[in-house]
């Protein structure tokens, strides 16, 4: 049971930190800011999740968990709140990509 | 070299980064963006340096309240930045500066490398009698109970500092409101974050005070966290700014500090004298000081980001 | 499996130093606005690995009122950024 645990948080927490990774070789490459804006969202967002998933196993009791998902869930609303914020905040300022 | 090396040696390296961009950029705007970030990233280091407490309030209000107050300051200086920064200071002058930074920062070092090992604490003390005060945070009793004396004095700073910043208002609107919420429009994003994020701030802030007695916590780090959800509200421009003469804003202000310095005066009753507790009623003492002073907190700070009143009460 | 995650949270330390890069640098201040966001979700994940590798529940407050302030700040950021103000912008 202990393997099977520890084998889930390995997978969950390298992925989420892979997806981290594709998040910043986006937020490097891209050439507009909008596209910059998204990868750095998205990515890094699943990338959370993922490793929120795979610390679930290792929280404090129930309420640690419950924890632990409330803050994805609190990074998950603030992050589509201000992505739209900033995105509008790059369309209106003109600025050069 | 174990994981836990390597984590500090990223942080650390990230922080000397950060550091050196925030004066190698050249507008106000990234300089203000590099110090909120480089606020965060304390937390984080503080956490490596196991001072809990410290991480919390470096993340609530590095990058709340003074994340706040600076950006709003590199916004209005923004007409005159651009002959404050052609007026760069000399060679000579840079260097001079570099080579004392350099020399304290070695200080510093060798005071840290070459302390004596163990190095002296009074930290067993501290511990020892949290039992007699009931908490079981060691922090919230140096602050509380310990040298509840400081915390006192600190909070009348506090209100110092608001009346130096009420002060730059010109005579005519002396008494007026601030003005936060330039053009700002309903519906937009921004007003849709100023309803979504100050419910679940005040829960957490709530939370964090609460939590202060038994964990890391307390009532400056819930004060400041509740205080940036009513900026946030106020930025956005869904709460009025209040008028600095108004009378629940005074009397707001003065609650935390006369409430500390009321069971302070009745500390005479008592063998200890000022600010000492009576056996068996110190942690609902303390708990009760916590809240009126996170009350206090959140309106200095807030009223603190707000700045200097705009315009005139009669409006 | 603690050696695990901490290593897990410097690799994520490393990568928020990249992203970091391209961020503080510019040119433009579209991209300094991001580095709120960034450094939030980085942070949180590195605080929330740190907190399981070392045994130590309250690190997850502290990855809490990261979430929260980093929200804030970028709320800040777009506030006061240099250019037209997107509300003065009628037509949207």
């Amino acid at each position: 049971m202990t393997f099977g645990r520890d084998i889930l948080t390995i997978l969950a927490v390298t992925a989420g930190v892979f997806f981290f990774f594709a998040g910043t070789v986006g937020l490097l490459r891209f050439p507009d800011p909008l596209c910059r804006l998204h990868a750095l969202t998205k990515a890094d967002n699943l990338g959370l999740g993922l490793i929120v998933l795979g610390l679930l196993p290792w929280a404090d009791g129930v309420w640690g968990g419950v924890k632990l998902v409330g803050i994805w869930l609190l990074a998950q609303l603030s992050g589509a709140i201000v992505t739209q914020m900033i995105a509008r905040a790059v369309r209106h300022g003109g600025e050069a990509p | 070299m174990s994981a836990g090396w390597v984590l500090n040696s990223v942080l650390a390296v990230l922080v000397l980064g950060v550091a050196g961009a925030i004066i190698a950029v050249r507008t106000l705007f990234a300089a203000v963006v590099g110090f909120v970030v480089l606020g965060l990233l304390l937390a984080i280091v503080w956490v490596r340096l196991a001072a809990v407490d410290v991480a919390l309030t470096e993340a609530a209000i590095g990058s709340g309240v003074t994340g706040a107050v600076l950006i709003a300051a590199a916004s209005r200086l923004r007409a005159t930045e651009k002959v404050s920064v052609a007026e760069q200071p000399g060679p000579a002058l840079r260097v001079g500066a570099g080579i004392l930074s350099a020399l304290v920062a070695a200080g510093l070092a060798a005071l840290v490398v070459f302390a004596a090992d163990p190095a002296p604490s009074l930290a067993p003390a501290a511990v020892a009698h949290l039992v007699e005060l009931g908490v079981g945070n060691p922090v919230t009793a140096v602050l509380l109970a310990y040298r509840g004396i400081d915390t006192l004095l600190e909070k009348m700073v506090l209100l110092l500092a608001l009346l130096g910043v009420w002060s730059l208002a010109p005579d005519m609107v002396w008494g007026g409101a601030p003005e936060v919420s330039a053009g700002a429009v309903d519906g937009g994003a921004l007003a849709l974050l100023g309803r979504v994020l100050p419910p679940v701030g005040i829960v957490v802030g709530v939370y964090v005070l609460w939590v202060g007695a038994t964990d890391p916590g307390g009532a400056f780090q819930g004060g400041a966290v509740i205080a940036s959800m009513w900026i946030l509200a106020l930025m956005a421009g869904l709460l009025p700014a209040p008028a600095i003469r108004a009378r629940w804003v005074r009397r707001a202000l003065v609650a935390g500090p006369a409430v500390f310095l009321a069971v302070g005066m009745a500390g005479f009753a008592w063998p200890g004298g000022f600010l000492s507790y009576p056996a068996g009623y110190a942690k609902p003492l303390i708990v009760a000081i916590e809240a009126a002073l996170t009350f206090s907190v959140v309106i200095v700070l807030g009223l603190l980001a707000a700045g200097p009143p705009h315009h005139g009460p009669g409006r | 499996m603690h050696e695990f995650l901490i290593g897990a949270a410097s690799v994520v330390m490393a990568i928020v130093a990249l992203g970091l890069l391209r961020v503080l640098r510019g040119p433009g201040d579209a991209d300094r606005m991001m580095a709120a966001q960034l450094l939030g979700s980085g942070g949180i994940a590195a605080l929330l690995l740190v907190a399981a590798g070392t045994d130590r529940p309250a690190v997850t407050d502290v990855a809490l009122v990261l979430a929260l302030l980093a929200a804030f700040a970028s709320a800040a950021f777009v506030r006061h950024a240099p250019g037209p103000r997107p509300e003065d912008i009628k037509n949207t």
